[in-house]
């Protein structure tokens, strides 16, 4: 017996065919999104490399720029930013790693833990011109250091506390509870148990922190226009005082204020993609460090 | 016997406990050097006229300080950012947490944590050497240096915030609501627009406020092209002046603890005011209204 579909099938069968060609309709524009948001990396990526990658030579790399920054090399460029982003975690570490210790594994909920998070949120919302200006009035002139690495390194270990802070505490949280309970339990303290038990576990997680803080403060630029970095110094650095040539300040400075902006393009490409191979690599490197912990943690 | 160990134990938890305090601590003296540079200006001119001042002619004789126009070159480059960022940053979340495979999203996802990487440098450098002179052209307009270039190049940099944040958001609605809807015969867009996002919608705002927070307090980018004139923007092509870019690009020339000097470190206050209120909005927002389900932001 074949049975006849009803006028109420067919209206319903239309309402579902109707709204099925909508939703197929917003969902491509919503792939479209997206696709669009993903190829924007590519988009920069693309013409950074395409452009830089014919200044990159050893002499680039390894020479002091020449004729008033028209030629030459950006050694001086490399070597400050390292020295920027590598004291900059030097400090930032133990206190950055204390601090997501404390939230983690002591802290209990209360008044005094939301305001120190709050605290912590509002620090990684700060501006980066206000660290420059915060550094410039702070390290440089009520200190008295001066414009130097020092101050320089300083004010970026303000600005990648919180970067660390959250990585630590996203470590913290992957270690297993069952750990601190087992320590517990054969009756280590729980100091004992922290830094015996739980830290180490942590501690991938921890370093993936570290590089990430690494990679933001060696691209900062604004933090150290007025505490560290100056247009063009003939020599590398001997001491902490030193002022130093830093790779993002060597591209703005070559971009806008240089002596023939038109005739340094290469150069300027050339350093945009030094740094940029320095802060993704070391991004890209932490992405796949882990997704590696992930898979071991399961 | 066990009061020795106590004791260590409890020294150590005030030790981590101090050091946990220093993020208060840069906050609080981020506050005072800044109030402390930036309030002798006010001697010289009062607040409303620095802050509805129409003029910014710092080393004119007189000098003009009225920020007003770079005030309102903050705000326009934010809005006009966020008009491109949110749709784009939410749609591409709700593409990675409801529609895209699992092995899209591990590669998509990355994709999106390194935009958020790019120095901001770099990104205002390809604004002045690609974009630029590409609105030029396509515009036929006078300068690609524009309002429009930097709100553009912001949106860029404030679209990973938002997207993860989102992301995040989305992902922690419980699976329960999800199944009940589609249960129930709604269709997946329907499930997606009328449970799921409602459901999420306070981790979708806070995104949002993260975002446009990021977008207002970036420097760089706006430094390099937004064009850089201090004027009441008239259209979307005008060349704009907004806070950051001041700071950044006047502070090396202002004489120490001259008038310009501190009325650039007053600009600072207003900047850091601005992003404060964002985030303790952002902050309160995700506190007040908890997600749906035991995850939140």
């Amino acid at each position: 017996m074949n049975k006849e579909k009803t006028i109420l099938d067919l209206s319903f069968e239309r309402v579902h065919k109707r709204r099925q060609l909508v939703q197929t309709i917003i969902f491509s524009v919503v792939r479209m999104a997206a696709l669009l948001s993903a190829t924007g990396l590519f988009i920069v990526l693309y013409f950074i490399v395409s452009n830089g990658w014919k200044a990159i030579s050893w002499d680039f790399l390894t020479q002091f720029p020449l004729d008033s920054m028209t030629k030459g090399g950006i050694l001086p460029c490399i070597v400050g930013t390292l020295c920027l982003g590598i004291g900059a975690i030097v400090v930032a570490l133990p206190i950055g790693v204390a601090t997501g210790i404390y939230l983690n594994e002591y802290a209990r909920p209360g008044k005094l833990l939301r305001i120190i998070r709050l605290g912590i949120s509002n620090l990684a919302g700060v501006p980066s011109v206000v660290f420059g200006l915060f550094g410039l009035a702070f390290f440089v002139i009520w200190l008295g250091i001066g414009e130097s690495i020092l101050a320089g390194v300083l004010t970026l270990a303000a600005l990648t506390l919180p970067v660390i802070i959250g990585s630590t505490e996203e470590a913290l949280k992957a270690v297993p509870n069952t750990y601190r309970e087992a320590s517990l339990a054969l009756g280590a303290s729980r100091w004992q148990t922290i830094s015996r038990v739980v830290l180490p576990a942590a501690m991938p997680g921890v370093l993936t922190g570290a590089i990430l803080g690494l990679s933001r403060a060696a691209g900062e630029t604004a933090p150290v226009m007025f505490t560290a970095a100056v247009f063009y110094t003939p020599y590398l650095p001997t001491s902490l005082f030193d002022k130093i040539m830093a790779l993002p300040y060597h591209i703005y400075v070559l971009a806008t204020a240089g002596t023939n902006i038109e005739s340094t393009r290469p150069l300027q490409y050339g350093t945009a993609l030094v740094l940029i191979t320095l802060v993704l690599g070391m991004n890209f490197a932490t992405i796949l460090w882990r997704a590696r912990l992930r898979k071991r943690m399961k | 016997m066990t009061s020795a160990r106590q004791k260590k134990d409890k020294g150590v938890r005030i030790l981590f406990f101090s050091v946990a305090l220093t993020s208060i601590a840069i906050l609080l003296m981020i506050v005072i050097f800044l109030f402390m540079e930036g309030m002798p200006i006010f001697n010289k001119v009062n607040i409303s006229q620095f802050i509805f001042g129409h003029y910014w002619y710092p080393t004119s004789r007189p000098p003009d300080f009225g920020i007003f126009p770079l005030i309102l070159a903050s705000i326009f480059v934010t809005m006009l950012s966020a008009l491109i960022a949110v749709p784009l940053g939410v749609m591409t979340a709700i593409y990675l947490a409801e529609l895209a495979s699992q092995r899209v999203a591990n590669v998509v996802k990355p994709v999106i944590e390194l935009l958020a990487a790019l120095p901001s440098v770099v990104v205002g450098f390809f604004g002045m050497v690609v974009v630029a002179p590409f609105l030029q052209e396509y515009f036929g307009i006078a300068t690609g240096l524009n309002l429009f270039n930097a709100s553009l190049m912001l949106a860029f940099m404030s679209l990973p915030t938002i997207c993860s944040l989102s992301e995040d958001a989305i992902y922690s609605v419980p699976v329960m609501l999800k199944e009940g809807s589609l249960a129930l015969g709604a269709t997946h867009l329907q499930t997606i627009v009328q449970v799921i996002l409602p459901a999420s919608i306070s981790g979708i705002s806070t995104a949002i406020i993260l975002g446009m927070s990021r977008a207002i307090g970036e420097t760089m980018v706006v430094l390099m092209v937004a064009g850089g004139a201090a004027m009441i923007p008239m259209s979307i092509f005008d060349p704009v002046r907004p806070m950051p870019a001041s700071i950044a690009a006047e502070m090396a020339e202002a004489a120490f603890r001259g008038d310009h000097y501190h009325a650039l470190f007053a600009t600072g206050i207003v900047l850091f005011l601005f992003t404060l209120s964002f985030n303790i909005l952002a902050d309160y927002i995700s506190n007040k209204y908890r997600q749906a389900g035991e995850a939140s932001l």
